[in-house]
């Protein structure tokens, strides 16, 4: 502690130095900070993202094959995607699948009085909530009772509720979806948008509605007509999307592949995808890999630059005391004491910067998540790898500089002027 | 004691007491600097004892090899040949580290440019030779406040180097080289950065010092500064050229060669 704070006091012999000097860590130590934690939040979220979709379930989706025929006619029938036989198969003839979800979505506007949105009406059998874990505001979820009746009921996002019945429960009322007024009979909580694809790219309105499957064809048909400018677009989907659910992580793999070839047998065009969430996350946890290699070397290279700007100025320290390096020899320090002063020296100055650094460190993605809303995560190993590695540097390139001093000859050091 | 050492002055001349015990031995030291081709012996054969209680001024123009006897005797400079005994210790049995701790444990340097350690406070400085040892002796702070006090440095324990004056620093000098209580006093040049009313102040303390039974090797090549010393030894060419005893400083010669 005494060498610690005899450090100290010879550094604030030079405050302007030991200051410039203690930046290149400093920088050093906050970069390596800052930029794990803007990667890690980065990667954070493309990874909730995939979880979301279920990292046990494999995600069939019609794809819009690119355009083929006429562009000018003025009607066209335009009929591709999953069909309902690809349904059938998977859920009855895969081994390894717990659920599979079939999802028909409807480009019909939602009405309550005056008030109209453009949500994504999905028509999905009960077994939807479960496989893509959806949480209850209020009410109940679609049932196996109103698939069979061709309930003419509904469940609405939280979103949709909200826009629809700003200042009452939406249960119990009635909302025109389409041509028909359907009771709404749950709400489902808040989450971004799951699973589902966006018919009209250019709808502005966000949220979702769920309408008994049974009853979407019965009323909604597969039929999606949509004015384009002018133009009428008719589009025939049987089926937008397919949940397929594992019943264990390791079948989801094979399940994929079954999918993979099942369909590339049954469809002549490429009209599907086939998404894989656990395959995504396996590529996003490579691609983070990947990430924080990089970011991490370029953080090294400032502590490495930062470990010889230091290693510099002990160096010039050194000479410059050779004489008080003599008479501390001379009264008795050995080699081991004087090797000790200048390393604690060194280190006092790359600690210095690494905690500052720190500071700084925790202090950019405080800064970055509320000036350009990106979401950072800060490890709490983070911070004391980039202070330990600060130390480290101090150690490293405090060393040479220590031993030079130490074996000067104690005659020539006191002769030293 | 031993006798085997020896002394080129005839030793205790008829009257004078018993020679007390010996300090620092040296015998046919040798120290040889190879500067290119050449050899040059800055000490060639030099012997002499010094002994507990002397008070000796050491002599010589530049090149006769007073510096690097000074640097022999207070074990920062190794001889390359013969044998240097300080209280019966060979140095040339130590090594480096031993060394170091018996610098510091039994030698006390006074320099010419008061050589204190500027981030250090006068109480810190009159400390440093205790710092380094394996074992700080108890009570030693006392001891440090003490000299502070006995050296007149007892009002500024706590100013740094730079806040002193010269004499004040070569006070704090003088106090650091008395805090292990060393066998052999190393002067040199104490006083050549001060001038002549200062100098004479801290000579006053090294008489003092002589009168407590200290032992004091006082480098110099001012002869009114020698004169002040009870003994003069005067080299050149690397060996002794002449000694004299028992100069008081009032004068009285007893055995001028």
């Amino acid at each position: 502690m005494r060498a610690v704070r005899l450090g100290v006091s010879s550094l604030l012999l030079h405050k302007l130095r030991s200051f410039l000097t203690t930046l290149g860590v400093l920088f050093g130590v906050a970069s390596v900070i800052a930029m794990l934690a803007v990667g890690e939040g980065a990667s954070a979220e493309a990874q909730d993202q995939i979880r979301r979709l279920g990292s046990r379930n494999v995600i069939l989706r019609s794809v819009k094959p690119p355009q083929v025929g006429d562009e000018d006619a003025e009607m066209r029938v335009l009929s591709y995607g999953l069909t309902r036989d690809d349904f059938e198969r998977i859920s009855e003839t895969f081994p390894g699948v717990e659920q599979s979800v079939p999802v028909l979505q409807t480009p019909a506007e939602v009405r309550s009085g005056q008030l109209l949105c453009r949500p994504r009406v999905l028509c999905t059998p009960h077994l939807f909530q479960a496989v893509t874990r959806r949480d209850l505001f209020s009410g109940r979820f679609l049932t196996v009772q109103d698939e069979a009746n061709l309930s003419l009921v509904c469940v609405l996002g939280y979103e949709v509720a909200r826009f629809l019945f700003p200042f009452d429960t939406a249960l119990g009322e009635r909302v025109k979806v389409g041509e028909h007024y359907l009771e709404v009979v749950g709400v489902l909580n808040s989450r971004l948008p799951v699973g589902t694809i966006t018919l009209d790219p250019s709808s502005e309105a966000g949220g979702e509605v769920f309408v008994p499957l049974s009853t979407g064809r019965a009323y909604y048909g597969e039929r999606q007509t949509q004015m384009r400018s002018g133009s009428m677009d008719i589009q025939e989907v049987q089926l937008h999307e397919i949940i397929v659910a594992a019943e264990r992580d390791i079948d989801v793999p094979v399940i994929a592949a079954a999918c993979r070839s099942m369909l590339k047998r049954e469809h002549d065009e490429k009209d599907y995808e086939v998404i894989v969430p656990l395959e995504l996350l396996a590529r996003a946890e490579e691609t983070k890999r990947i990430f924080n290699i990089v970011l991490g070397s370029i953080a090294g290279i400032s502590l490495l630059v930062g470990g010889i700007g230091i290693m510099n100025v002990m160096l010039a320290t050194v000479t410059e005391r050779t004489r008080e390096i003599g008479i501390r020899r001379a009264l008795g320090a050995k080699r081991k004491h004087i090797v000790t002063q200048f390393l604690v020296e060194t280190m006092v100055l790359s600690g210095a910067g690494g905690v500052v650094g720190v500071g700084v460190g925790l202090l950019i993605p405080w800064i970055v998540e509320r000036a350009a809303d990106l979401e950072t995560i800060v490890e709490p190993a983070a911070p004391i790898l980039a202070f330990g590695i600060s130390v480290l540097v101090g150690i490293v390139f405090g060393l040479y500089p220590a031993w030079r001093a130490a074996n000067m000859d104690p005659v020539e050091a006191l002769r030293h002027e | 004691m031993s006798g085997s050492t020896a002394e080129s002055a005839e030793p205790a001349a008829a009257g004078a007491p018993v020679p007390s015990e010996p300090v620092a031995e040296l015998s046919n030291i040798t120290r040889m600097y190879r500067m290119g081709e050449e050899e040059v012996h800055a000490l060639d054969g030099f012997s002499f004892t010094f002994r507990k209680g002397e008070y000796w001024a050491i002599m010589g123009s530049s090149g006769s090899g007073k510096s690097t006897l000074l640097n022999i005797l207070g074990c920062v400079d190794r001889p390359t040949g013969g044998s240097y005994r300080v209280r019966g210790q060979e140095v040339a049995d130590l090594d480096d580290d031993e060394l170091s701790t018996f610098r510091g444990a039994e030698l006390g340097f006074i320099f010419q440019s008061y050589n204190l350690i500027p981030q250090l406070d006068v109480l810190e400085n009159i400390l440093m030779p205790v710092m380094y040892q394996d074992e700080v002796p108890e009570g030693i702070e006392d001891r440090a406040l003490e000299l502070a006090k006995r050296v007149g440095l007892g009002e500024r324990l706590h100013h740094r180097p730079m806040q002193l004056s010269g004499g004040q620093q070569q006070r704090v000098a003088i106090a650091r080289s008395l805090i292990n209580d060393p066998a052999l006093i190393l002067a040199d040049e104490a006083t050549g950065n001060l001038d002549s009313k200062t100098a004479d102040e801290i000579l006053e303390l090294f008489d003092e010092l002589h009168a407590e039974g200290k032992t004091i090797l006082l480098v110099t090549h001012e002869a009114e500064v020698g004169r002040r010393a009870e003994n003069v030894l005067r080299l050149k060419d690397g060996n002794i050229d002449s000694v004299e005893r028992g100069v008081s400083r009032d004068g009285e010669a007893t055995d001028a060669k």
